[in-house]
Parts: C-alpha cells; structure tokens; sequence
C-alpha cells in the first residue's frame, strides 16, 4: 500500500532574517524563537488543510528562507 | 527643499530632494529601470548612485563586502561616521551588536504594547471628534508612534514635538545642511545621555533600563554604543512608521472602493497593510562603496553614495505584477519594506503592529472619509518618503462625504 507524501515546511536559518512574514501568514506551522528569527514548529508536517497557507509562507519570505519539502 | 538647480537628466544628475522626486518619484523610477537602471548623480560627495530594479537592490543590500552601512544618508557633503549600531555596522560587529535589541522587537515583545498602541489611538480619534474635518496626518498619524516609542523608553510623551523637530532636522535638513546634522545629533546625544544617568541611578522596566542591563560579548555596551542605539531607536521608529500610517489613509482616502471593503471586511487587513507597505514603503536606505564593483552592468567606484531604494525595488513589474496598482487582496507579496538581508529594519514588528491598529482604529471611527476639496497634502523629502499634511474631509451616516 503506498503511503500518501508527506508535505513538511522548513526554515533555513542561516537565510531567515525575521520579517515575521511566515508566522504572520501560518501561525500554525512557524513561530518566532527568542530573537524574533522563524522556526518551524513541531516536526513541520503540512496537512492537506494548512497546504494553501504554507504555500503563502514560502511566496511571501523576502529571503526566500522558507521551503517545502515532500518526503 | 527651496530653489534647487533644475535636474537635467534623471539618470546622470538625479536629486531625490526635487520636488518632482518627492511628490511623485514612480514614473521617474520606471523610466530609469527601462533605460539605466543605475542612475548617478554628481550633486552628492563623492558622487552617488540609485539602483532601480529589485534585483540590484538586492544584490547591494546583501554585499557587505563592497558596500558598507556606515553612512545609512546620502549626503551633498559628507559628515564625520556617527555609529548608530546596529544600523551602521558592518559585519563583523553588526550581529552583536543586533542580537542586543532583538528581544525587544520580537512578535512576542510586541505584541505586549498592542493595548497601549489601540489606547493612543483611541484617544487620538476621541480628540477628532465629532469634528467635520481634521488633517490625518498632524491630528492623527504622527501622534502614534512618537507615543508608543516614549512609552518604551519611559521618556515624556509632552517632549514628542522635540522628538519629530530633531528628527526633521537629521532626515529632511540635514542630508544637505551639515552643520544642523551635526548639531542636532549632538542635541540629540545630550538630551539621552541626561536619561541614560538618570536610569543607571533608578532603573526601570524601560528600554533605556533594558541597554544598560544588557551585554555585548559579555561586556556591558560602551556609553557612545549605548547613546547610538538610543538615537537610532528614536530617529527610525518615528517619522518611518508616521509615514506608513499616513500613505494607507492617503491610500484609503483617494481610493473609495479599497476603503469601503477594508471597512466591511477585517479579513482583508492583512494584506492590505503588506500592500500599504510594498507600494508605499517610506524608508529609503543608503550604502558607502568601500571596494569598486559592478551591479546591474555599472561599476560602483569608491568612496560613492548609495541610494538604496527600497521602495523603488518594491515597484519593479519585473517581481510584482501590475507594480503600480494597489491590490489590497494581493497574496503573493514578497516586498522589500523592510530591508533585505542582514539589516531588515529591526522595528518591523512594531511597525506592522502600529499601523495595523491604526487603521483598523480609524476606518471602525471613520469608515468614510475623503481629501478635501482642493487639498494640497504635501510629502517628506528625502530618506522618508510619507505624507506630512493630509487635509480630510470626515464623514457620518447623516452627512456621508
């Protein structure tokens, strides 16, 4: 049985600069760590229903830190 | 900026103080970035470029290593360096230096100063009244940040009208008067040093406290560190965030429609203050050119002035579609407001939190609202570009404008 791909969100650090614009857009997928730069939270799994916004975060980061990644 | 020598050619002799420039800079900007899209000019010290496009905008504010930030205004005659860390440091002191503010701007510190921003706001708008017109700009805009910046500095909101004096000195006068930039930095530096004792005898839950406590590669900041971060604080979160605030009611005063729906639908807001910010992005940065290079086909020679427009950036059709429109539901919106690279501004959140409340104050006060008849709204000149005076004619369910 094949298993269905897995959409996860990734922040790549050393590019992040922390416009704050993923955590704006997806609440539920990236907040800001203690110096206002994005982290992902938890593991960064996209459900079907956070797909769209996860799409946004990566169309919106000016740094182009945000990815998506299918695993 | 009075009488100053007519501009021959935008691209070999532009002047970002002409009134063409401050009134209406976009057409200028598109026909550099079909024909240059590096303009020179010689009315500067040392000479000065302006890039155009968003990718040599880019491209600058990520090289650090042929452009540096210790001069952040382009000048007609250059002064000694001030350092305002971290906005004038090059690598490798600019990230120490960084890390000292950043806790204090992050989503989560601000998100703490929303009530007190709506409360300002809120008063500001009681104040209007029931009053037929007002001016959105002086009654209004200026008011929020200069009170929300004193609120976290514990400094007096009565001393707003010195704090938006100096500041029109250092950004509007100063680029081309250098002993008033000199002076009123040294005003400036007076003024802080008298709190920063204050605080060292009786600290408090204030920013200034916040510096004084903290520590730069384990070492307390030195007084001139310290008094730099202090003028930097005051000079970039005011007259910028003014300017925001300012341009989207200008925006939503001129634009009925836009105005309409952003009253009638909360969930618009989001984009709408991204929008405000891309097509009307106030701060205008600059670099030094510390080692020759080429950008976008043109050599950038030593010692030159920068112009590093963000807001030109920010209309290049070659990354927004339809560049000079304002779509306030635009979701794809990757804009430059804010900087680039290592030196995003570093008020971004308190900036975006204030004009958020603000105009989501303002339409729930004012949802109708126009430009008077014959207004004349006159604009900054120079590193900030906003609106100054905004003469509104103000609406209610009886008399609609």
């Amino acid at each position: 049985m094949a298993s269905a791909k897995v959409l996860r969100v990734r922040v790549e650090s050393e590019r992040c600069q922390g416009h704050n614009r993923c955590c704006s857009i997806a609440p539920e997928l990236f907040e800001a760590d203690e110096l206002g730069n994005a982290r992902v939270r938890g593991d960064g799994a996209v459900t079907p229903a956070l797909e769209a916004k996860a799409r946004l975060a990566v169309a919106n980061c000016p740094e182009h830190a945000v990815r998506i990644t299918q695993d | 900026m009075s009488a100053r020598p007519p501009v021959r050619d935008w691209a070999t002799d532009f002047d970002h103080f002409n009134l063409q420039w401050v009134e209406d800079p976009f057409p200028i900007w598109d026909d550099l970035r079909r024909r240059c899209p590096v303009a020179h000019s010689t009315r500067y010290e040392d000479g000065a470029y302006f890039a155009s496009r968003y990718d040599d905008v880019r491209e600058i504010a990520y090289d650090s290593e042929h452009f540096s930030s210790r001069r952040v205004i382009v000048r007609e005659q250059k002064i000694p360096v001030v350092p305002s860390p971290p906005i004038t440091s090059d690598p490798p002191e600019h990230t120490p230096a960084r890390k000292v503010l950043l806790p204090a701007f992050t989503p989560q510190a601000i998100a703490k100063l929303k009530p007190r921003a709506r409360a300002v706001c809120r008063e500001l708008l009681e104040r209007i009244g029931g009053a037929a017109s007002c001016d959105g700009a002086i009654d209004y805009a200026q008011h929020i940040p200069v009170r929300v910046i004193a609120h976290m500095l514990d400094l007096p909101e009565a001393d707003g009208d010195r704090f938006r004096d100096w500041i029109h000195r250092i950004l509007e006068i100063g680029p081309t008067n250098p002993q008033v930039a000199m002076q009123t930095l040294e005003e400036l530096t007076r003024y802080f040093h008298g709190h920063v004792e204050a605080r060292r005898a009786r600290p408090g839950d204030d920013l200034i406290s916040f510096l004084i406590a903290a520590r730069m590669d384990g070492q307390p900041l030195s007084q001139p560190n310290l008094l730099g971060m202090l003028r930097l604080l005051l000079i970039a979160g005011i007259d910028t965030t003014w300017s925001g605030i300012g341009a989207s009611l200008w925006h939503l005063a001129t634009h009925p429609e836009d105005r309409c729906r952003l009253a009638a639908d909360a969930s618009l807001m989001p984009t709408a203050i991204e929008e405000f910010l891309r097509a009307y992005a106030p701060v205008t940065m600059a670099r030094e050119v510390v080692k020759e290079t080429s950008v976008g086909g043109c050599t950038f020679k030593e010692k030159a002035q920068v112009l590093l427009s963000f807001p030109a950036a920010n209309r290049d059709p070659a990354m927004f579609p339809d560049p000079d429109r304002v779509i306030i539901e635009r979701a794809e919106n990757r804009h430059a407001a804010f900087g680039l690279g290592r030196h995003r501004c570093l008020g971004s959140n308190l900036a975006r939190m204030e004009m958020t409340v603000a105009i989501e104050e303002w339409l729930a006060r004012f949802p109708d609202f126009r430009l008077a008849d014959g207004a004349r709204v006159k604009w900054s000149e120079g590193t900030v570009r906003g609106p100054r005076r905004l003469p509104f004619v103000l609406g209610t369910a009886r008399n609609p404008v």
